[in-house]
């Protein structure tokens, strides 16, 4: 079932044009691996399905869930579902971790008519789901993402998404920064949150990671514009000829196309 | 701006105070002293370099009367709020400036500490007078040399040499409805001994919404070795004043710890003023003021770096809300022989609304040539990242934006060792701008 549409979005930040006419369906059980070059709009597309302020839609429509997205404030969207791993985690000393993870996952709570949990029963809930990225418990009682290395805060992203459980997790350069061990324990804790009732948007600039988070499809944006989209041996193609290449080979075969039309009609 | 009008007021009421409450001639010599030197200076104008900021004309033209008489109005339940909970602790209540010895709790002091109540015990030990003025001096503040010609009760605390005292003394001035229109002016001496420990707290509440003066002056002294933590916390009511001076001496290897909560009064003005008066000490001047609407809120820290080798530490944090306006100006003295003094100080704003405003000024003065001093000074906003990295988590504004502003005081609240009072004030902060507005933010 279609999760989230996407039909012509643009968006600018700071009156510059970054997204120029984006197009995704995504389903249900699915993954979506979106690459793309430096500058090319992957990580404004995350932040605008998250709803951050700093970035204006200026055209297009989304329904996620059979909901207008753009008219859910970030708060909803994330009570609704949505969940957006950083590609820079704020650092928010002087909350803790466990104090923020309870709040949100209350408010989530609360945004769906349940009751609140107590810090007890909230503490019995970490402790299953802090297995889900190997995580010592003592990072629950440091402030949030204060004094991590970049290995730890971004785990720390994946236990936030292990205790609220999205619909839609959208991944914004999740890899970047990380070593291999700690790659292998993300993408591990996002693969074991995968079921048929979700679904994972990945955004990346390698390959690297989805060779342990399986894509069934992979979007290649350039210029704020999906230019290809395949399988999952896309993103081995980029990976050997480049982010250059494959927007030339798109040019190209774009070109053939009208070629061969144009043939029809003569 | 000239207050010749009102300071003729102050003379009236100091005629009644005299007739009315007679005091041992010791004293009154002291009141009169105080007296004539309020009357030379005068009020501060915001001419004056230390009052730049901050104007008393609302004080100058209040023409407050004395305190009224009675003092037993206050139901004991009506201050738990006030007492963190933790009700084991030595209190001393005032109402209105006079003791209630009816809501104190005074009897099995621990070990080594002595508290007297001065309005009665200058009648029964004239000699206690002479403990009055040895820090704090008339010479050059007006406010004080005004506490000094209407003192008329108060505590002095004294920390026996060695005595380690657990848990906090507290002293708590209390102003009720028959506060309206009268000002109290609150005197406490505090002398912690050779190499004691012990904390004390002044608090200063109101239990209405009267428009009154509360202008305290407290003076305390640390003994060679002395460790003393002490807690100001204003809580004063939303249209009252209050002007607050501290002043410390300290002698050798001696550590002041002060913390300065301010979140009460329309305008108040708290000075912690402390001088290193030995090597080896080191003063530690914290403060957190939490103010909105048209609430006006200074602090005036002075540290003077008397001798070689000591340190001072200040961090001030200030979150203005509405219209306030928050004042900090943190001076700091290094004498010629001061060397390898060791300062840092740092005040950080927050400010939660667009008409909200912050004034900070650090002055340093360094005649030595081998010290290390610091200073910093921030005013901000709500970090919109932040913001919006909270709400992405499902959290709403409201609840973002109130966990972001005790994420800014959280540092400061950590330097609180009293844990009952901590947890209080943490409480505080949670709760002080619950209603904040957000639409701004969204």
């Amino acid at each position: 079932m279609s999760l989230l549409e996407v039909r012509g979005l643009r968006a600018t930040v700071a009156d510059k044009e970054i997204l120029k006419g984006i197009d995704l369906t995504v389903n249900t059980g699915e993954i979506h691996a979106v690459m793309g070059p430096n500058g090319s709009g992957k990580s404004t597309l995350a932040q605008v399905l998250a709803g951050n302020p700093a970035y204006e839609v200026t055209g297009g429509t989304a329904t996620y869930d059979g909901k207008d997205l753009f008219a859910l404030q970030p708060e909803q969207r994330a009570q609704q579902g949505i969940f957006l791993a950083f590609q820079y985690p704020v650092e928010i000393a002087g909350v803790s971790n466990a104090y923020f993870l309870r709040t949100a996952y209350n408010e989530v709570r609360k945004a769906h008519g349940e009751e609140e949990v107590d810090p007890l029963e909230f503490a019995d809930l970490m402790e299953e789901r802090l297995k889900v990225v190997d995580m010592d418990p003592a990072m629950l009682t440091r402030s949030v993402n204060a004094g991590f290395s970049g290995g730890e805060k971004k785990r720390n992203e994946i236990l936030q998404m292990a205790v609220l459980r999205p619909k839609l997790a959208i991944l914004d350069e999740t890899d970047s920064g990380l070593d291999i061990d700690a790659l292998r324990i993300v993408a591990n804790g996002v693969n074991s949150l995968r079921s048929k009732d979700n679904a994972t948007i990945v955004v990346t600039h390698y390959q690297r990671l989805l060779n342990h988070i399986v894509p069934d499809f992979v979007h290649v944006l350039s210029g704020g514009k999906i230019i290809r989209s395949g399988g999952k041996e896309l993103a081995l193609e980029l990976e050997a000829k480049g982010y250059t290449d494959s927007a030339s080979h798109s040019a190209r075969s774009e070109e053939s196309v009208a070629r061969s039309r144009t043939g029809a009609t003569r | 701006m000239t207050v010749a009008a009102p300071a003729n007021s102050y003379a009236a009421a100091f005629d009644t105070l005299t007739r009315e409450a007679p005091v041992p001639a010791g004293v009154q010599a002291k009141r009169i002293a105080g007296l004539h030197r309020f009357n030379a200076l005068g009020f501060p104008t915001t001419k004056n370099e230390d009052w730049h900021y901050t104007s008393v004309s609302p004080i100058a033209n209040a023409g407050f009367s004395l305190p009224p008489e009675r003092t037993d109005e206050v139901r004991a339940g009506q201050l738990d709020p006030y007492y963190f909970r933790a009700e084991n602790w030595p209190t001393a209540v005032f109402v209105n400036g006079r003791f209630s010895p009816r809501l104190s709790s005074l009897k099995n002091l621990p070990a080594g500490v002595r508290i007297e109540t001065l309005a009665a015990s200058w009648v029964t030990s004239p000699s206690l007078i002479d403990r009055v003025g040895q820090v704090a001096t008339n010479e050059g503040y007006a406010f004080t040399s005004l506490n000094t010609a209407f003192m008329y009760d108060g505590a002095m605390i004294e920390i026996a040499n060695g005595a380690a005292v657990a848990g906090a003394i507290h002293l708590l001035y209390v102003s009720d409805a028959a506060a309206d229109g009268g000002q109290t002016h609150p005197r406490t001496v505090v002398a912690a001994g050779r190499h004691s420990k012990a904390t004390v707290i002044e608090s200063y509440v109101s239990l209405s919404d009267a428009k009154y003066l509360t202008n305290a002056v407290t003076e305390v002294t640390l003994a060679d070795g002395a460790n003393l933590s002490h807690y100001k916390i204003q809580r004063e009511g939303i249209r009252s004043f209050h002007v607050g001076t501290i002043e410390v001496r300290q002698a050798r290897d001696s550590h002041y710890q002060s913390f300065s909560l301010a979140i009460g009064a329309e305008l108040s003005r708290t000075n912690v003023y402390t001088t290193l008066d030995g090597e080896n000490c080191g003063a530690t001047l914290n403060g957190l003021y939490m103010i909105g609407g048209d609430q006006h809120c200074d602090h005036q820290t002075q540290i003077i770096h008397a001798q070689p080798h000591c340190f001072s530490r200040e961090l001030y944090k200030g979150i203005l809300d509405g219209r306030s306006h928050g004042v900090f100006n943190g001076k700091v003295y290094v004498h010629p022989i001061a060397q390898k003094t060791d300062g840092k100080q740092t005040n950080k704003t927050l400010l939660l609304s667009d008409q909200a405003k912050a004034d900070t000024k650090p002055q340093l003065e360094i005649f030595a040539d081998d010290v290390k001093c610091t200073h910093g000074a921030t005013i901000g906003q709500i970090d919109q990242q932040a913001l919006f990295y909270m709400k992405s988590r499902g959290v709403n504004s409201e609840t973002a934006t109130k966990l972001l502003t005790y994420a800014f005081a959280a540092d400061v609240l950590e330097t609180i060792e009293l844990e009952p009072l901590k947890v209080e004030l943490e409480k505080l902060t949670l709760e002080r701008f619950t209603s904040v507005r957000t639409e701004e933010v969204d």
